[in-house]
């Protein structure tokens, strides 16, 4: 197990008043170029900021979990972050037994009155995604590559879908699942061999929500000529001018956020959605050239139009159903 | 299902089964005389990694994949010494050789890169393109043959051509060699061969190190040809489809290239759960279909299509004398 902690630049400048915050890296690994890695960025960002330290964990193993948890709680470590929804039945367990410790869980919700839970709404980040998509589709015919097949994925495939259909009305929608075991967060090859099988399809713009799984999936769609969509972290440099835009998932600032207030973290469940900047569609100088003004101007009219509730992009999550089929 | 899309399901069949195909066939080296290799999955990571990190450092996949073939080595001539020097359980040798290396993959990449134990995409000459094979273009509107040879038998990376080279010159060097005689007997009757006067330590160590050259092709294809890099435990199970496919095939060189196409077909058809339900009218799980080799190798071993008998001598370390 690796369990180390990082010294800040400034901790001589620490007062001991205040326990270190902890944060707990799901399986995937830390340096996973999407979620993990986003909520490193957070952590990392808070100590060159702030000078505290905190203690890190990588989970090696699913019997590891509640060990890890209960671990960090008895050190003192203080609030405890977790990213993924796979803690949450432990969560529920071990929160009861360590009430003066708050606990923060990232992409689930978990009651509890010192939990802290942060979801994003996907859905909406999808559906800007899936505008930009439809723009870009020459053949009318767009991708979606999953990771493991659970619900929080099926948010993100149903978002897409909703906005490739809310643009182009007769598009059609390709869906694949990598797997539906953890393992298929971790297999490139089947990854590139799905999008291969979507390409002779006809598609031509796929939005891979799959993981390290994604890496040979925005691989593949560059060999191929293709255009990508990355997810979680900004993938738009991962292939130059071939990933038309990623929709990032701001974990860094979830997790930044709860360190910063430390042990005054608030209990309830918060939703980071489009308005608070929660997700959104990363343009930056990888992608400029593909994205025209008119996408533009569909995102930032989309945008509005989601803030303002004048649409409403369906959750998967709320009720398991999806109002494209295919989900 | 139209033409277009069975040529597709076969141009990715052919994709998915040469790194089975070259695991199956190291496998069969191996095991014909007399050392059980459940390493092989083990031998393919060492050498994806190994092969994707020296080539992105060196910029020449040449330079990868002979130092993947180098770690697979040194992976081969630890089950060696292990097994057959000092006549270790020959399967917990391979079961402790596959941790090792999974462990070790990302560790050593993770240290080199920095890039959560993958290595740096690899462009250009640090992966094997796509060769077209003569006259594929021209006989493209050949009806029926011409789209077949153009879209599933040429347009692979070299290593596929490789692979397929190495099914003829296995069942040479095994049926019509005098080293390939010697070989199979060792993995039946090794106090024969024995009594002969050669050394069944040294033959054995010959098939394992060949093992270790195949997986060590079969790990460079993974990293700089099918993807460009090292993915943690990118090998996903291939080295255990590739031991099923060993007892499907019975052992034999020709047989392992059918079985190896088999389950690469299965696995093709797993990416298009579209097509199986046009076609059966069946909605037929995802899982299901990416079951299909193991349950098929069951069935074999449970004598259901003919008769399966591995080397007598197999899993048993030879000892001379008492």
């Amino acid at each position: 197990m690796t369990l180390k902690t990082i010294l800040g630049a400034l901790a001589l400048s620490a007062g001991a008043a205040h326990a270190d915050p902890a944060l707990i890296f799901d399986l995937g690994g830390k340096f996973d170029k999407s979620f993990n890695e986003a909520a490193y960025a957070g952590a990392a960002r808070w100590a060159t900021e702030t000078g505290g330290t905190y203690r890190e964990l990588e989970m090696q193993s699913e019997a590891q979990r509640e060990q890890a948890l209960r671990r960090l709680a008895q050190s003192g470590s203080n609030p405890i972050v977790m990213t993924g929804f796979a803690f949450s039945d432990v969560l529920t367990q071990v929160a009861p037994d360590f009430p003066d410790t708050k606990f923060v869980i990232i992409d689930s919700v978990v009651e509890g009155p010192n939990i802290r839970s942060v979801v994003f709404s996907e859905q909406e980040g999808s559906y800007l995604a899936g505008i930009m998509a439809a723009m870009a589709s020459k053949s009318d015919t767009l991708g979606f590559i999953g990771g493991m097949d659970i619900p929080l994925i099926r948010k993100f495939g149903c978002g897409y879908a909703q906005g490739v259909l809310a643009t182009k009305p007769d598009a059609k929608v390709l869906v694949s699942w990598t797997g539906s075991t953890p393992a298929a967060w971790n297999d490139p090859v089947r990854g590139g061999e799905l999008t291969r099988a979507q390409i002779s399809q006809g598609a031509d713009v796929i939005y891979a929500a799959a993981g390290g799984t994604g890496i040979g999936i925005l691989q593949t769609a560059a060999d191929e000529n293709i255009l990508s969509i990355g997810v979680d972290s900004n993938q738009n440099h991962l292939h130059p001018g071939q990933v038309l835009t990623s929709m990032v998932k701001r974990v860094d600032n979830a997790v930044f956020d709860a360190f910063t207030q430390g042990d005054a973290v608030e209990p309830g469940t918060v939703v980071l959605g489009l308005a608070d900047g929660g997700v959104s569609v990363a343009v930056d100088e990888a992608n400029q050239a593909l994205v025209t003004p008119e996408m533009t101007a569909a995102v930032e009219a989309a945008t509005a139009q989601i803030a303002s509730g004048e649409v409403s992009v369906h959750d998967y999550m709320s009720d398991d159903t999806c109002p494209v089929p295919g989900f | 299902m139209d033409y277009a899309t069975l040529l597709q399901l076969l141009d990715s069949t052919v994709r998915l089964a040469t790194p089975l195909l070259l695991a199956c066939l190291a496998g069969l080296f191996s095991e014909r005389a007399g050392v059980f290799d459940i390493g092989l999955e083990g031998k393919m990571l060492i050498a994806a990694m190994t092969s994707g990190a020296v080539a992105a450092i060196s910029g020449s996949v040449w330079i990868g994949l002979a130092a993947g073939i180098g770690a697979s080595l040194v992976w081969a001539l630890m089950h060696g010494i292990a097994s057959i020097t000092f006549r270790g359980n020959q399967l917990i040798s391979g079961v402790a050789l596959n941790f090792l290396a999974s462990g070790i993959t990302v560790l050593v990449a993770q240290a080199a890169f920095g890039q959560g134990g993958r290595t740096p995409p690899l462009s250009g000459n640090a992966r094997f393109g796509a060769i077209t094979l003569p006259f594929a273009e021209a006989l493209r509107d050949v009806p029926i043959l011409g789209p077949l040879y153009f879209e599933v038998i040429s347009g692979h990376p070299l290593l596929v051509y490789v692979a397929a080279l190495c099914v003829p010159l296995t069942w040479w060097v095994l049926f019509r060699t005098r080293f390939g005689l010697r070989l199979r007997a060792v993995g039946e009757n090794p106090a024969a061969v024995d009594t002969a006067g050669v050394s069944v330590t040294r033959l054995r160590f010959a098939a394992v190190l060949i093992a270790g050259v195949l997986c060590g092709i079969a790990g460079a294809y993974m990293a700089t040809a099918l993807q460009a890099g090292f993915g943690r435990e990118m090998t996903a199970g291939r080295g255990y489809i590739a031991l099923a496919a060993l007892i499907f095939a019975k052992w034999k060189p020709w047989a392992a290239l059918y079985a190896t196409l088999l389950f690469g077909f299965f696995q093709a058809l797993a990416l298009r759960p579209d097509v199986v339900t046009r076609v059966t009218t069946l909605d037929i799980p995802v899982p299901a279909l990416e079951a299909l080799p193991y349950v098929l190798t069951v069935l074999v071993l449970a004598g259901f299509v003919g008769k399966a008998i591995p080397p007598r001598a197999g899993g048993e370390p030879y000892v001379k004398e008492r």
